[in-house]
């Protein structure tokens, strides 16, 4: 059974997002997605100032299984990546929610993440 | 189609084994994490369910002779409890199959053969004792039994291999079955078993078969006598990129209908002189000449890494310098050891030793030449 935190949203094709109060949303893969693809062994991410559109494809993550696309849950620009995954991808696998992030997007509109999944419809996504 | 499972599918399940179709089997390509399960075959040892492959007799007074014609290794010098491995090719050069061969005696032999190629090679090895004929006209005196049902298989491979399973086995040394031989009834927790110094990961370790029934009843001794020395029970996945590190080849990537021997550099595999000819022999004596030739139409399996993380796949083209695609890659993982993209490919032999490349989503990646093992495994 995954883990799925009450305080964030998430997107159909399972990246989380939180919204911050100043607008910046820190974004990465969710405890599912971890487990699905397995052991992670390379995290391509864009560099800072990349704009995004929603459901833009903004790198990869590669597992020993496979490379699958990671998806921008909502419109915005890139202000920081996490670095630390270029060392050690695996961070992802152990801690997706918090030392694996991505991330961090100033969005382009806040009102965009009213259309993203609410922690029990994730839950039922992924049943 | 039903996929087939192992006398272990529920164990599998109960220590939270990833269920996949492997060649028409349901089995586990991890428990916890491939990587993991990799390094703890390198460090300690690791357990695996390998009751998917095939097991034939090979019997009656013409058996050594029979399997001699078919297979391109020579058998000629084994003594009953040796192993060798060997290609079986078709008349081409392309390979059936890659096989142990065990010896009983000189008329009883078992071949343990791929999971994906037991029907196609059960078909191949009857025709081949009907079309083949002795050298005085007659036809072969052999029987084939495909075994595989009545036999289960667990592999434990790994530098504290032996100490494991000796600590069940009391009343034999197993460290007396030297490299690629074995030895019968032996007593293993209890459960009868064929104990083969053999494995697909480079390490030191042994292959039990046994009697399905007995299966559940043998992994779980092996597991709880290892578990305090380090051993893990090791998926699909972890023996793929084991296998890959030692430098093994995998009937379907590095041999097939398509890639001979040669081509792929088990050399050492083929002996073109061995007496009376086998099946292959002619085509395969005419590509070692072609390449003495220099044949610029002649095909090589290289190994290779890359110092990058990303992984090269099988399917990815191999690119010259010009971008220009000239090959295939085979294989493909992260070395867990060396902490980067370790792999093979087919490219023409005369560019062998040429700057390769690969494309990984627009960034171009040098294949650094390798010859295998990747790893030296511990002595």
């Amino acid at each position: 059974m995954s883990n799925i935190p009450q305080d964030l949203k998430y997107a159909q094709s399972h990246e989380w997002l939180r919204l911050g109060a100043d607008g910046i949303a820190t974004i990465g893969i969710t405890d599912y997605a971890q487990g699905s693809l397995g052991d992670i062994t390379y995290v391509q991410l864009p560099k800072a100032g990349a704009s995004l559109k929603a459901g833009e494809s903004f790198g990869v993550v590669e597992s020993v299984k496979a490379a699958s696309d990671l998806y921008a849950p909502v419109a915005g620009t890139v202000v920081e990546v996490n670095a630390a995954l270029d060392a050690s991808p695996e961070l992802v696998n152990q801690s997706p929610f918090a030392g694996g992030w991505m991330l961090k997007l100033k969005v382009a509109d806040a009102a965009d993440t009213a259309s993203l999944l609410a922690a029990d419809a994730y839950a039922k996504h992924t049943a | 189609m039903t996929l087939q499972r192992t006398p272990l599918f529920d164990f599998h399940v109960a220590h939270g084994g990833r269920m996949v179709d492997f060649a028409g089997w349901e089995m586990p390509v991890q428990y916890r994490s491939i990587l993991d399960e990799h390094k703890a075959v390198r460090r300690a040892a690791g357990l695996f369910d390998v009751s998917h492959m095939g097991e034939v007799d090979v019997r009656g007074a013409d058996a050594s002779a029979f399997l001699q014609r078919i297979v391109t290794n020579d058998l000629s010098k084994m003594t009953p409890g040796r192993i060798v491995y060997s290609p079986m090719c078709y008349p081409g050069g392309g390979v059936v199959d890659d096989l142990l061969i065990y010896k009983r005696g000189d008329a009883d032999y078992f071949l343990c053969i791929n999971a994906g190629n037991i029907g196609k090679d059960l078909d191949w090895i009857a025709e081949q004792s009907v079309s083949l004929r002795k050298p005085c006209g007659s036809r072969y005196d052999v029987t084939i039994a495909n075994r595989s049902a009545e036999c289960a298989l667990l592999a434990i491979q790994g530098p504290r291999a032996l100490e494991i399973a000796q600590s069940l086995t009391p009343g034999f040394a197993l460290g007396s079955i030297k490299y690629y031989h074995f030895a019968e009834n032996v007593d293993v927790a209890g459960v009868r078993c064929i104990a083969s110094r053999t494995g697909y990961t480079g390490e030191d370790g042994f292959e039990f078969y046994h009697d399905p029934s007995a299966a559940p009843k043998l992994v779980e001794a092996l597991l709880a006598a290892g578990a305090p020395s380090g051993l893990e029970l090791a998926g699909l996945g972890a023996r793929d990129s084991l296998r890959l590190e030692a430098g093994f080849p995998l009937y379907g990537h590095e041999i097939t209908a398509d890639i001979s021997p040669l081509t792929a550099g088990l050399d050492w595999t083929v002996k073109l002189k061995k007496e009376g000819g086998f099946v292959g022999c002619e085509s395969l004596a005419a590509e070692l000449a072609a390449r003495e030739h220099g044949d610029t139409s002649l095909r090589k399996v290289i190994f290779f890494k890359t110092g990058d993380r990303r992984i090269v796949r099988a399917g990815a083209a191999v690119l010259d310098a010009s971008g220009a695609k000239i090959g295939d890659v085979l294989s493909g993982t992260l070395s867990p050891v060396l902490n980067e993209a370790i792999g093979s490919a087919l490219v023409p032999r005369r560019l062998a030793d040429a700057a390769l490349f690969t494309d990984i989503r627009g960034a171009k990646i040098a294949l650094q030449p390798v010859k295998p093992p990747f790893v030296q495994p511990k002595k």
